[in-house]
């Protein structure tokens, strides 16, 4: 048998106050991920290297982390997709705060979220209380529904990374979901001025690097965040869209039934 | 807005990255396809000659408003234009598929990367601290893209006329006109096919014309468009390049046929 293949692990050590790069061999494997070897490591060599992980099936989000500097999941990240003959980085996400090694503080995320007005249904449609929908106008949203608030695209977004504007800018993440609860077919509840001002939409400069990274796929620019722009042109900067508005205000005074378009 | 504690990593300087990858490749690329563009459309709109050759004329010259060629719609150079004011006809016109693409989603994403590095590429540093993003003056400006929009679908059926302009060859002795297909014809078929794609796989298009439903359904005809211009926005990047090099090489191709570099070849 030959013998088996190693690799170096460079992995950031520390906390809030600071840290640094630490060298570690790992023995590679047929089909072995990033978290594989940061696991063993941590039973091996690291006993106090902390890390966070929970299904190892890219479905709970919480492994993330920056493989060679990428966000990635590390359970996802096959070895057999990096190059092996130099160190392979891992260290935490830069756009939170650090609390130990591999690990963030994410609970910005979570404070942003209950920022944005929840789902608000029309009135039901059926006597027993059950709404009607077609699956075409629920297939856009459903997309955006696959998020399992990994908080890769909120790492890798150059507003919050690199001019760390979590005052003034809600991140791809929660762009999506308001999206997700905007194109709603059944909600009536209205989210554009908050888009613009509170959630800074406009902040957004559509360089895509969140769909990049995105380990579910979702086309975050081009299906929620752009749409979302669209809707706020037609609202702030559109003089067409204003007359628009205005005549369909009217329309729907003289009837008064006229539901959602 | 939400109060965030700053993290602990510091801000990285212009270019710094963990990435082993040739993140530069990318933006490297794009700078040098739109500079190419830039400087190659810039030249020949200002050449004001050489821009048609009997039935064919260059997309940057079309609609000819002004001007020497056949092709114009209301004269030549008027008498009023400025002695000191450069005339040339693309000039005239330029600005709207100008605008359009400086307006274009994709291309505001990828001269960002590439001319502005704003950010360079995905995690490498920033040349500039700060960010105004496209929430204030100048880039809130981009918004005015779908206005551009409709002079661009304009232009479409403008040279969609060229082509069916670009069928009929006058006969050099009797000046009969027949019908005919160059590869002038073809190179000005293909353009108009690509620059629809281009167009048609709009992001404000999208919007306009389904996108801003949410209840898509409920109109038939809404959903069929929003799905057809879905379709083609998918690939609304590789639309844009294909598009932007066909432009470029019509003119060209025109060009070098007009000085008689090169010979149209005529197939039917
Ligand atoms: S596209 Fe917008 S939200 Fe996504 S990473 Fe870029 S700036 Fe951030
Ligand atoms: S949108 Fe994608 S990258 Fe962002 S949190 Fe959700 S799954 Fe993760
Ligand atoms: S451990 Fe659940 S996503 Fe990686
Ligand atoms: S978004 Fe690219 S042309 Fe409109």
């Amino acid at each position: 048998m030959s013998p088996q293949k190693q690799a170096t692990f460079r992995i950031w050590r520390g906390d809030r106050l600071g840290g640094e790069f630490r060298d570690y061999t790992a023995g590679v494997s047929e089909g072995m991920v990033v978290l594989d070897a940061v696991n063993h490591i941590q039973a091996t060599q690291a006993n106090d290297l902390a890390c966070r992980w929970n299904c190892k099936a890219g479905k709970c989000g919480s492994c993330s982390a920056e493989i060679n500097g990428l966000p990635k999941l590390m359970c996802m990240t096959r070895l057999s997709d990096l190059p092996l003959d130099q160190p392979v980085t891992v260290q935490p996400m830069k756009a939170f705060p650090a609390i130990k090694d591999l690990i963030t503080d994410v609970s910005w995320n979570f404070r942003v979220k209950k920022n944005i007005k929840p789902f608000k249904p029309r009135s039901p449609d059926a006597p027993d209380g059950t709404w009607r929908m077609a699956q075409a106008d629920i297939d856009r949203v459903q997309e955006f529904r696959k998020c399992i608030e990994c908080f890769l695209c909120q790492d890798v977004c150059h507003v919050l990374r690199d001019h760390q504007k979590h005052e003034q800018f809600t991140g791809p993440r929660y762009l999506i979901y308001v999206a997700a609860l905007e194109m709603h077919p059944l909600d009536t509840e209205d989210r554009i001025d908050e888009l613009r001002n509170t959630q800074g939409i406009g902040y957004c400069n559509i360089t895509k690097c969140c769909t990049k990274v995105c380990p579910e796929s979702i086309q975050i620019t081009d299906n929620a965040i752009i749409p979302l722009k669209e809707r706020v042109v037609d609202r702030f900067y559109d003089p067409f869209g204003w007359i628009w508005r205005w005549m369909k205000k009217k329309s729907d005074r003289q009837s008064p039934n006229a539901v959602k378009r | 807005m939400i109060h965030a504690e700053t993290t602990t990593l510091p801000q990285r300087s212009f270019g710094a990255t963990m990435r082993t990858d040739g993140w530069w490749t990318q933006p490297l690329l794009v700078f040098l396809g739109l500079g190419t563009f830039i400087v190659y459309s810039t030249w020949a709109a200002f050449q004001g000659a050489h821009y048609f050759l009997g039935n064919y004329i260059s997309p940057f010259y079309s609609p000819e408003f002004f001007g020497p060629s056949p092709h114009n719609w209301f004269g030549p150079k008027p008498a009023w234009w400025p002695a000191w004011l450069l005339f040339s006809p693309a000039l005239l016109i330029l600005w709207a598929p100008g605008g359009f693409r400086l307006t274009c989603y994709y291309y505001r994403g990828a001269y960002y990367k590439a001319f502005w590095a704003d950010p360079p590429a995905c995690t490498v540093g920033e040349p500039r601290k700060t960010y105004l993003g496209e929430r204030s003056f100048p880039l809130i400006m981009q918004n005015v893209h779908r206005y551009f929009l409709y002079v661009a679908l304009i232009f479409i059926a403008i040279l969609a006329t060229d082509v069916w302009k670009a069928l009929w060859f006058a006969d050099p002795v009797s000046g009969k006109t027949s019908f005919g297909i160059g590869v002038g014809t073809i190179v000005l078929a293909i353009n108009v096919v690509l620059l629809g794609g281009y167009t048609f796989g709009c992001h404000s298009l999208r919007h306009l014309i389904g996108g801003f439903r949410d209840q898509l359904s409920k109109s038939t005809s809404c959903y069929r468009a929003y799905a057809c211009v879905s379709c083609f926005n998918r690939r609304h990047m590789l639309w844009a390049w294909m598009s932007l090099f066909w432009v470029g090489f019509s003119d060209l191709y025109i060009r070098l046929c007009a000085t008689g570099i090169w010979h149209d070849l005529r197939i039917i």
